[in-house]
């Protein structure tokens, strides 16, 4: 099976220069070479490790007053009572917030910038994804409510649930 | 429970209790029931009046539509929608299973899970990008991609939290589309993704992708390489026509057999990793908490399922006699290898038969001849594939699992890869309820 090839070069570590060869001669070829810079507006996507976050800084407290302006309508004030999903804990309750649940702090930055708010995804900036993830982090007593969250503090925060996953196919990746 | 087929009598069709037939027992006894008719002037009465011609029998028709839509009375078969009101929350859309038969979904009842809806892409501006971890990132418009050797392949597609509805305390009281709607079968048609890797050329370094859709939301999942290389697809058709805007007009990603949300729609980007991104998608939704400390995350492909969609709730039963049980099942590790039907609660057995072809990661029918005596049923399917899986008990499921404790609304169930035998009771009246058995 020609599927499989790609699948033998890697395992024998030599993808790199064998599919390269392959594409001169085999292949249409009518993908138009792009450079990383060309594609900066689209790579929004941020990993664990804080590749890919921008740079910009956030605080709770500035986070608190865009939360206000641009989340509060659909998450309810203080992130709790509204309509979409709960971001924070009444007091008294202990539910599985996005902060108290995902892995790693980037995740939330990640989630924000791309998709948030619901009506205007994209329309953040840095600073305000940094200060918004910064005060639902707050919200959920993961940092303090005078840290700051930017492209070094951010991927060393240390998320309550960071150790909490355990992979269902370990034989599949 | 037995798996295994129960032995019967000679000179009884019964392969199982409560009337299960012999599914190869039909074309005999059909040639039977012809000739009595033939002989046998005393079953008819014949009417006062011979029966009249139809109007539609005196008349033209209509004119041809340019593209055809199913007939006017048909207009309850359609999806039912979670979010009508387009509030700030995802949409679903149900398949009516209970309602269609065969294995391929027509596209406009397709299941839907959108985050904000469907984006309106213009194809000609629409543009597909492969970078990071390769020798030379590449893009591709439409028009260059329709030029490259394409496939075409029928598979299932599940939403990882179809049939979430069987974790509820208590059966919930819904029909399949209800339970099981978040579910469909296509023939997706185009490009191998592992042409375009050929071409972009990998650095040995990539272990995973991300794949990214231009959505509003561009939403975003993590894909191991090994799949990615295996029978991935970038699908620019659904049964034979342009892939629908729900769907993912103009492209999306198809990886066989794995959970739909992978499958990103309105793909525009695929960046070569070495580790996952870890997603919300992938690590907020698409996980599940089992008993004890640990969370599931990446389960990935749609474990061996199977369940009976005639009869089902809704489908009253008009009395006794014949009744074929028909079913849907499927298993994203491969071929179905084989359904067994019970009417009694899964005490015995009968071996349903397949509509061939059995294809892999695709929706399969089963069906069983039934002959229904009036007295209450318990329904029940249960599937195993060809890697060896079997579709579990539901005693299995909670030991791995735990028993659930609490009954929630359909839409807060979990995203749990459900795949438990389904178990459907019929009264003395013929009406069919969603059971625990």
């Amino acid at each position: 099976m020609c599927m499989r090839k790609p699948l033998y070069v890697i395992a024998a570590g030599f993808a790199f220069a064998l599919t390269g060869a392959a594409s001169a001669t085999d292949l249409p070829g009518l993908g138009k070479p792009v450079s990383e810079a060309d594609l900066a507006l689209w790579d929004i996507s941020v990993g664990p490790d804080g590749k890919g976050l921008p740079p910009g800084s956030g605080t709770p407290a500035q986070g608190a007053m865009i939360f206000e302006q641009k989340c509060e309508v659909c998450h309810g004030k203080e992130g709790f009572g509204g309509k979409s999903a709960m971001l924070a804990n009444p007091p008294g309750k202990n539910g599985r917030t996005m902060a108290l649940y995902v892995p790693t702090a980037t995740t939330m930055f990640d989630f924000i910038r791309r998709a948030m708010p619901w009506p205007q995804p994209k329309s953040l900036s840095a600073d305000e994804v940094y200060a918004l993830t910064a005060y639902i982090l707050a919200r959920n007593k993961v940092i303090g409510d005078n840290d700051v969250m930017n492209a070094e503090t951010l991927p060393k925060v240390q998320m309550p649930n960071r150790n909490g996953f355990v992979s269902r196919y370990p034989d599949k990746h | 429970m037995t798996s295994k087929r129960v032995t019967r009598a000679p000179d009884s069709p019964d392969v199982a209790r409560n009337g299960l037939l012999d599914r190869r027992a039909l074309l005999g006894r059909g040639i039977a029931i012809a000739g009595a008719v033939g002989t046998g002037a005393s079953i008819t009465s014949a009417a006062a009046e011979p029966l009249p011609v139809d109007t539609w029998s005196l008349a033209p028709g209509s004119p041809l539509p340019a593209y055809g839509q199913p007939m006017k009375y048909e207009s309850k078969v359609v999806r039912t929608l979670s979010n009508p009101n387009f509030e700030p929350r995802t949409s679903q859309a149900r398949t009516p299973h209970h309602l269609l038969n065969g294995t391929i979904t027509p596209s406009g009842l397709h299941f839907v899970v959108a985050r904000t809806g469907f984006p309106d892409i213009d194809p000609a501006k629409h543009r597909l990008a492969i970078h990071g971890l390769v020798k030379q990132p590449l893009i591709y418009d439409l028009e260059a991609l329709a030029r490259y050797p394409m496939t075409s392949q029928i598979h299932f597609m599940e939403c990882g939290g179809n049939s979430a509805p069987l974790y509820n305390k208590d059966p919930v009281q819904a029909n399949v589309q209800a339970i099981h709607g978040l579910l469909s079968g296509s023939e997706w048609t185009g490009v191998r993704l592992s042409t375009l890797l050929e071409e972009t050329g990998i650095d040995p370094k990539a272990k995973w992708m991300l794949a990214e859709g231009t959505d509003g939301p561009s939403m975003n999942r993590s894909i191991p390489l090994t799949k990615a290389l295996d029978d991935a697809m970038i699908a620019l058709y659904q049964n034979g026509e342009r892939i629908r805007p729900e769907q993912g007009y103009p492209m999306r990603l198809l990886v066989p057999g794995y959970e739909g949300n992978m499958n990103v729609k309105w793909l525009h980007r695929i960046k070569l990793i070495e580790e996952p991104v870890m997603a919300i998608n992938e690590t907020m939704q698409y996980t599940y908490r089992v008993a004890g400390p640990k969370i599931w995350q990446f389960f990935f492909p749609m474990e061996v399922k199977s369940f009976i969609t005639h009869p089902s709730p809704g489908l009253t039963l008009k009395g006794p006699g014949y009744y074929e049980i028909a079913g849907l099942t499927y298993s994203g590790n491969g071929r179905i290898a084989k359904v067994m039907v019970s009417a009694d609660g899964g005490k015995s057995w009968g071996q349903a038969a397949l509509d061939a072809p059995v294809l892999p990661k695709a929706l399969t029918r089963f069906r069983m001849p039934w002959r229904w005596d009036g007295q209450p049923v318990v329904l029940m399917s249960r599937a195993w594939d060809e890697a060896g899986n079997v579709q579990p008990t539901r005693e299995q499921l909670y030991a791995e699992r735990g028993a659930p404790k609490i009954n929630v609304p359909v839409t807060a169930f979990p995203m749990g890869h459900m795949n438990v035998i389904t178990s459907w009771a019929i009264d003395g009246k013929g009406e069919v309820k969603h059971v625990y058995a």
